[in-house]
């Protein structure tokens, strides 16, 4: 039953609880909250279902959360209160860090979810120190005690030893039955602070999401620090001084709730009527526009693209519907980043900028399955900074763009890392971070059997197809994190990639000095293997600047041509090279080299097994 | 006007090769089918269709330059059914004085006398399928004749007067040597024939050939072979004195077919028998395919095409191109279009077209050229 809840905009900051779950995919973050919010009573059985709080299907179909979100829960503890709890569901991705900052820094306290069959993975470790960093309180809990393969004690242990408690206390729970989550949830009570806040201060509130909503605008996720906000008021955006009036403000329990305000500690939402999540950005503190606070909560950042890559319609005519998918997109992306790029290979097109890979092949995947479109995607690139001899500086986000003349220097991002392995793979990723370039700053025992790694290694190298190897040389046991930490000047080289004496700018890549001469030998022996015989032979060379460092030759077809038109049968003959032709249409031209579509896209994906037969 | 020629379909074999998927049947196969048509009383219902068509369309009527029976096995049929065709032929549409008269022949099924019915008929020319010499190559196809008979049978075409003889070669089949391919030319060379056409084996669906090589018993042709064999056709010929004329003809000169060349020159023709296909007054058609359902109409006085196809000038023009383009005479540039002409001018610089015959209008294949028709002509139809 629904304990009867404290009304928002009116609840007593000491009976509010803030905290997020943090979790590896699939370590049944979604599955806690759902039970939750049944234990809570406040979604009806009839209405339950799978991944409640993931809304996009994208999300619920990998099981991974994109966009945050927040639920009011009130929850009648043993001691007799009813509590208003606020869950605050975070992304669980890498490419999301910034975002899981934001998210945490609207929390008092942290429940750490472990899978007791699996053990700590390096994002969960990546995030929970991050949560260390903004003092939350950790509420170590093991998830799946009822698999038969789950080892609570040696899982309690790591745990233990990684946040220094007693392995007594982490919590046994198992989402899917949902024993142990009552308990927990006493336990959220007791251990996470209430938040603390001046209610008569000028209003200050921590923006840790917005989604835009096709019907309201952008619906903005506050946490409130100072003060209240109300409705019909007009607010301030703190980083770019920006008012709006709210138009509506409310808490979701689970789902939107207008209310008159929401005051401290409390977790809810407004609407402005804005149309572009830019307006209102993840980080940012809102306050009221007349005498409202004078300094921001502090931890702000614009997003950063760190992953270029080209996205390019299959077919041309699609280009004005690719522009449209994406400003529409963009309204509820604010890392989303593109501009129009044309390929003398691909035709029109964009580039675009992620957070990283999985914010790609969401976008990508978003595209495609949303907008109905067939999409080529070039190699994903990082963005390099290069500095002329004559000390010009340019911001390559695009290979093909490299500048030729005299450079002095190439930098190139990089990112610390944390790896956790069982021991028995330490070798081997030693082995693959030395030849990635990577440079070893510690490793740490977190149990027996299991170790931390920390790299850092340029992010071009983890962007190119680390995450495979990693997975692949580790039989899928080693988890990776990673964070930005600057750039370094690196023996850069960008190698052309020419058919027929044109460059095929789609294939150009930006590479250590070291691999260009690997890369060129695949790519030219890849290309070889992919693109059929032509009506004349096709030289394919690697080259970096005027040198050539690989070459093959695709030989001239040498018979393309029907004996006779068996008993005068012209029309047959006619339709099949009529046909023949049509599909030609399809074909990408460079220069005069015909390339069927798959090809290309089995030339772009880093997958060796990609090559696919040649088209006769 | 169009000169007017006759294909007349005899689709019957004796048995059916493995690598055949033309519309014919063997007597087992009609048996089944329960068909009452036979080679017997096949040229009856060939003239009722001759004399239907006639009567259909008299406007198409105009004496008729080249003939051409083929199969099937057109020499399955008695040789005065077939004169009794080419008499319907005359009787109906007329014949040119100087008209070609050819019929194809399986070696095993022609002797002296019946050759020299066909001759004494109006027949002046006959084409025999050799095929190869090479055993290992017959037995691959499934070709019952042996290779020496068909010598014979030349010699007898020739003492009876045939003006013409031609032999079809059939190369770059699995198992086939080059040393195979030579034994077949040099008993070409010693033969007295004019004309020889040379086919590379391809694999239709649907054969008996084709599922073998889809069991993976027999590796499929390659077109990389197939392009040395036909270079080596083509040295061995003209040695022979025999040239192209055509992508895979070649003859001495003056011994061209001219019912060969009225096909690629887009010339009308009229198509009898089951599954024919014509060609007049801008309409392509085509017959029902199985002899049964053919006779049925034939007998009910209904029209035996099966569809038919108004071509329309884009058609016409595409056509123009991909057929002219086969034949040494060559295309004039003219039928093509802008664009077509500039990839004429790339396909002279990619060695595809002859330049200096480029130079008087006309896109001739050079020897990589024929080879690679196929392709040229879907561009030259920019």
């Amino acid at each position: 039953m629904a304990a009867k809840a404290p009304v928002p905009g009116a609840t007593d900051p000491a009976i509010i609880r803030n905290f997020c779950i943090i979790a590896h995919i699939d370590h049944g973050k979604s599955t806690l909250a759902d039970r939750m919010l049944q234990l809570t009573g406040i979604v009806d059985p009839r209405n339950m279902r799978a991944q409640y709080l993931d809304r996009m299907d994208i999300e619920r179909e990998r099981g991974i959360t994109i966009k945050s979100q927040a639920v009011r829960l009130p929850f009648a503890a043993d001691d007799g209160v009813t509590y208003v709890l606020n869950l605050i569901d975070t992304p669980g991705h890498v490419d999301f860090t910034y975002e899981v900052s934001r998210s945490l820094a609207a929390c008092e306290g942290a429940v750490l979810l472990v899978d007791a069959a699996q053990g700590i993975e390096a994002q969960t470790l990546a995030n929970l120190y991050l949560a260390l960093e903004n003092n939350l309180t950790i509420i170590p809990v093991l998830n799946k005690i009822d698999l038969p393969s789950a080892q609570p004690e040696k899982y309690a242990a790591e745990i233990a030893h990684i946040i220094g408690c007693d392995p007594s206390t982490v919590l046994r729970v198992s989402a899917k039955t949902g024993l142990g989550v009552e308990e927990l949830l006493n336990e959220v009570v007791k251990l996470v602070p209430a938040p603390v806040g001046d209610e008569n201060a000028p209003a200050r509130a921590l923006i840790f999401d917005s989604v835009y909503d096709t019907y309201r605008g952008v619906v903005t996720y506050v946490r409130v620090i100072d003060g209240r906000f109300a409705d019909r008021e007009r607010i301030k955006m703190m980083s770019t001084g920006e008012t709006h009036e709210t138009l509506e403000v409310g808490v979701i329990s689970p789902d939107p709730m207008p209310s008159q305000a929401i005051g401290v500690g409390e977790v809810g939402y407004f609407i402005t009527g804005v149309k572009d999540v830019r307006q209102s950005r993840v980080g940012d503190t809102v306050t009221m526009a007349n005498r409202g606070a004078t300094e921001a909560l502090g931890g702000y950042r614009d997003p950063v693209p760190m992953v270029f890559s080209g996205l390019f319609p299959m077919d041309g005519s699609d280009f004005p519907v690719l522009r449209e998918a994406l400003d529409k997109l963009k309204l509820n992306d604010a890392a989303l980043v593109y501009e129009p790029e044309s390929s003398v290979a691909l035709g029109f097109g964009f580039r675009c900028g992620f957070l990283g890979l999985l914010h790609l092949e969401i976008v990508r995947e978003r595209l495609e399955r949303e907008f109905n479109l067939e999409l080529i995607s070039t190699a994903p690139n990082v963005v390099y900074r290069v500095v002329m001899d004559d000390d010009s500086e340019h911001i390559v986000t695009n290979p093909s763009e490299f500048p030729t003349g005299k450079i002095s220097e190439v930098n190139e991002p990089v990112v610390r890392s944390t790896i956790l392995t069982p021991h028995e793979f330490v070798g081997a990723i030693m082995e693959l971070c030395q030849n990635r370039r990577g440079t070893l700053h510690g490793m740490d025992y977190l149990s027996e059997d299991r170790v931390e790694m920390r790299y850092t290694l340029p992010l071009a190298e983890i962007v190119f197809d680390f995450f495979d190897q990693l997975k692949s040389r580790t039989r899928g046991y080693a988890s990776l994190d990673y964070e930005p930490t600057g750039e370094q000047s690196a023996d850069l080289v960008k190698v052309d990639i020419l058919l027929h004496g044109d460059p095929v700018d789609a294939f150009s890549a930006i590479v250590h000095k070291d691999k260009a001469y690997a890369y060129g030998v695949a790519m030219a022996a890849k290309l070889k293997e992919l693109i059929p015989r032509q009506q004349f032979e096709v030289p394919i060379q690697a080259a970096i600047g005027a040198r050539v460092i690989a070459r093959e030759t695709i030989r001239a077809m040498r018979k393309d041509v029907l004996a006779k038109c068996y008993g005068g049968d012209i029309s047959r003959k006619r339709k099949l090279l009529e046909k023949q032709k049509e599909g030609k249409k399809r074909m990408k031209m460079v220069g005069r080299v015909e390339i069927p579509q798959e090809a290309f896209i089995a030339a772009l994906s880093t997958d060796d097994n990609g090559a696919k037969p040649k088209a006769k | 006007m169009r000169t007017l020629g006759a294909y007349v379909h005899v689709p019957f074999c004796a048995s059916r090769c493995g690598y055949c998927d033309f519309n014919t049947y063997t007597a087992a196969e009609l048996q089944r089918d329960e068909t009452v048509i036979t080679a017997v009383t096949y040229a009856q219902r060939v003239v009722a269709e001759i004399e239907w068509t006639k009567s259909q369309t008299p406007q198409d009527v105009r004496p008729i330059s080249t003939v051409f029976f083929g199969g099937g096995t057109p020499t399955l049929l008695a040789a005065r059914d077939l004169v009794l065709i080419l008499d319907a032929l005359r009787k109906n549409y007329g014949l040119d004085p100087v008209a070609e008269v050819t019929t194809e022949a399986n070696p095993d099924s022609v002797d002296l006398e019946y050759l020299r019915t066909l001759k004494d008929g109006g027949f002046t020319r006959i084409s025999f399928g050799h095929q190869s010499s090479a055993p290992n190559v017959l037995a691959l196809l499934e070709r019952t004749h042996t290779p020496g008979k068909t010598w014979q049978a030349i010699k007898w075409a020739r003492e009876v007067g045939f003006e013409h003889v031609s032999v079809d070669l059939i190369y770059g089949s699995p198992g086939e040597t080059e040393e195979d391919l030579a034994n077949t030319l040099a008993d070409v060379a010693k033969a007295d024939v004019d004309h020889v056409s040379a086919y590379s084996l391809i694999v239709e669906p649907g054969t008996r050939l084709a599922a073998r090589v889809a069991r993976g018993e027999v590796p499929s042709p390659s077109d990389d072979v197939a392009a040395t064999r036909y270079a080596i056709i083509d040295k061995h010929l003209s040695e022979m004195g025999l040239s192209w004329y055509e992508v895979s003809n070649w003859s001495r000169q003056g011994a061209e077919c001219q019912h060969n060349l009225a096909y690629w020159r887009n010339q009308d023709w009229l198509g009898i028998g089951p599954g024919a296909h014509a060609h007049t007054a801008g309409m392509r058609s085509w017959n029902v395919k199985h002899p049964a359902a053919w006779a049925a109409r034939v007998d009910a006085l209904e029209s035996p095409a099966h569809e038919s196809e108004a071509l329309t000038p884009v058609d016409i023009a595409h056509e123009e191109i991909m057929l002219r383009l086969r034949l040494r005479e060559g295309l004039p540039l003219g039928v093509l279009s802008g664009d077509g002409l500039k990839e004429a001018k790339q396909a002279v610089l990619d060695g595809l077209l002859d330049s200096a015959k480029f130079e008087s209008d006309l896109a001739v294949l050079t020897f990589t050229g024929r080879l690679l028709a196929d392709g040229l002509v879907a561009r030259l139809w920019a």
